[in-house]
């Protein structure tokens, strides 16, 4: 599409003269316009409100002042600002790994079994993967409930006590809960895009890496890995990206529960500052800063696509 | 050692992978299959010492009993009223963008497509703050419409990019064979490349439905009244509960099951396209 910018001409083979053509424009305003109104107004206001100090006396009708990155330098001096950074890139790096490396596993005894036992596998993965987060999240929690959950039932049943065990009240075992939940949901979109890759790679190579005496797991990583390596970059990427937006998970465990400071992750956090406090100059500047994050990590995501477009 | 043995240690039993895939299988289902047994399940035998696994014994009753409830069905009727309005504009607004940028060459293009991308990825959690502000402004929270808009636009962009795949896989060619036999351009359109777009729309159509009626954060923000939730808000209400009271599980669970049948009945119509458009071109075809 290299010409693209450069050639304001038809692309039909209308040989017409070239010139201005308003078509296209028009059929863009609607989806520009509410874009930018939905989307782009809010951000600019964000913006701006960043760079404002926004205190009680403003909500109260005053004009704000402009106080530059006054703002940022608060946020990013305040060591709890700093505690919600550090468990959300913890978190989503955790459940992105463990959930790729299921969906690999998962993939491959997908590609490995027969067709009856593959449509078994693949039928429950869907509907993991089909269920509404909100369902997802009353299931589990009621899964995890301190008087009667299963977990807890199950587990005195072999001997420990877990009678009455709470497991949102300690951070540790809250965000365990939490990844079992996100992995859970996540694995099926991963297995699936991995096992489209596996049913790729030619049945013959892999014989012939066989009779050449290379064990299953030098196949994997000589012929399996590198044939699967776009997919595997691209899934990984997206599960960085999601898994940094967890807010629903993590709010409907902390709505069943669980002490919110000391679980707060950046989406949760920012809600808090803002619907919360009505602290909006901090919510502003910590919002600028997950978007920011998100732009650099789906940077290579959309030259990706863009490749694609081409 | 036999032949059979040295093939064996190559080719781990067979028999042993379907027994571990089985067990994932069953492993993977069960928090689904935990929800519709809880919800077939009387209370009284929820909150008994031993769970029980299968649902016998069991009714409709939790079912009965949650669409009596006074809050189900103003949920429902919000949740539709936004799903419906967020699927119907948001098809016809990334329609026409995606004729654009399919059927056009035009200065801007790659730099509108680069938009739509990047946008797409933005978290609800990056905006919500200034959305709410927003909507606060303008008298809009509780309502159907602030909301709308909101989703609208959270959807248009991958919408776009979905069907400009579509609308490209419907050759121009077409359109103009109509017009060379006399049709004129919009006739041609209608006659030709919209029924062949149909999958396409439906598809698109499916996916906004999705992202409308699951949709959480952004409902929480502005939907801030009960008498104005969403079913994703008005489950929650459970949740919320049983964190101070006894809960009705058996209840709960069916609550979660009416919100999610519709979604997984559509999702499975959908779900080989979404993950080729999500994943497009990484997997080597």
């Amino acid at each position: 599409m290299p010409a693209t910018s450069s050639a304001p001409a038809a692309a039909r083979a209308t040989a017409g003269p070239r010139r201005f053509r308003p078509a296209p424009y028009l059929l863009l305003i609607p989806s520009v316009a509410v874009l930018l109104f939905a989307l782009g107004y809010p951000l600019y206001w964000q913006i701006l409100t960043s760079l404002q100090k926004f205190g009680l006396a403003q909500q109260f009708g005053k004009p704000p002042t402009f106080v530059g990155l006054d703002n940022y330098r608060q946020l990013f001096s305040d060591p709890q600002t700093w505690a919600v950074v550090g468990r959300s890139i913890a978190f989503c790096l955790t459940n992105a790994i463990i959930t790729v490396i299921l969906g690999v596993l998962i993939a491959l005894l997908m590609n490995a079994v027969g067709k009856v036992i593959r449509l078994v596998l693949q039928i429950s993965m869907l509907l993991a993967w089909a269920m509404p987060v909100i369902a997802v999240m009353t299931v589990w929690i009621w899964v995890f409930d301190w008087r009667r959950g299963l977990v807890n039932w199950l587990l005195t049943n072999l001997g420990l006590d877990f009678t009455n065990h709470n497991w949102l009240e300690q951070p540790l075992s809250f965000y365990f809960v939490a990844t079992v939940i996100v992995v859970w949901m996540s694995v099926p979109f991963v297995a699936f895009s991995i096992y489209a890759g596996l049913t790729q790679i030619s049945e013959e190579i892999m014989e012939a890496a066989a009779l050449d005496g290379a064990g299953s797991v030098q196949r994997f990583f000589a012929i399996i890995v590198p044939m699967i390596r776009p997919v595997l970059m691209i899934v990984g990427l997206l599960q960085v990206i999601w898994d940094l937006r967890v807010f629903a998970q993590i709010r409907m465990l902390q709505d069943a529960g669980a002490p919110t400071a000391s679980t707060d992750l950046l989406g949760t956090y920012i809600y808090r500052l803002g619907v919360g406090s009505s602290d909006f100059a901090m919510a502003s500047a910590l919002s600028i800063f997950v978007l920011l994050l998100t732009l650099v990590l789906s940077f290579f995501y959309v030259v990706h696509l863009m490749k694609e477009d081409s | 050692m036999s032949q059979a043995t040295i093939r064996r240690r190559f080719r781990p039993g067979r028999a042993l992978l379907s027994a571990v895939a089985i067990l994932v299988a069953m492993g993977w289902a069960f928090p689904v299959y935990w929800m519709l047994n809880s919800a077939l399940l009387p209370n009284s035998v929820l909150t008994s010492t031993t769970p029980r696994f299968w649902p016998a014994g069991g009714s409709l009753d939790n079912f009965t009993a949650v669409l009596n409830q006074g809050s189900f069905l103003p949920a429902l009727g919000m949740s539709a009223a936004i799903t419906v309005t967020t699927v119907a504009v948001c098809l016809l607004f990334a329609f026409l963008a995606a004729l654009a940028i399919s059927r056009f060459k035009f200065r801007g293009r790659t730099s509108f497509v680069l938009a739509v991308l990047f946008i797409q990825m933005l978290p609800a959690e990056g905006l919500f703050i200034a959305q709410y502000k927003m909507m606060s402004t303008l008298n809009l929270l509780n309502s159907v419409i602030g909301v709308s808009i909101i989703y609208i636009a959270a959807v248009v962009p991958f919408t776009i990019w979905m069907l400009r795949g579509f609308v490209a896989g419907v050759p121009a060619d077409l359109e103009e064979a109509a017009m060379v036999d006399g049709c004129s351009r919009t006739q041609a359109f209608f006659r030709i490349t919209f029924p062949l777009l149909a999958p396409g729309l439906v598809a698109s159509g499916v996916y906004a439905f999705l992202q409308a009626w699951n949709e959480f954060t952004v409902a929480l923000v502005i939907l801030q009244k009960d008498e104005y939730r969403t079913l994703p808000l008005w489950l929650r209400g459970f949740v919320q509960a049983s964190a101070t009271r006894e809960t009705d599980w058996g209840q709960v669970m069916a609550a979660s099951t009416l919100v999610a049948v519709p979604v997984i009945i559509f999702f499975l119509i959908v779900q080989g396209r979404l993950t080729s458009g999500l994943v497009a071109g990484a997997v080597k075809g």
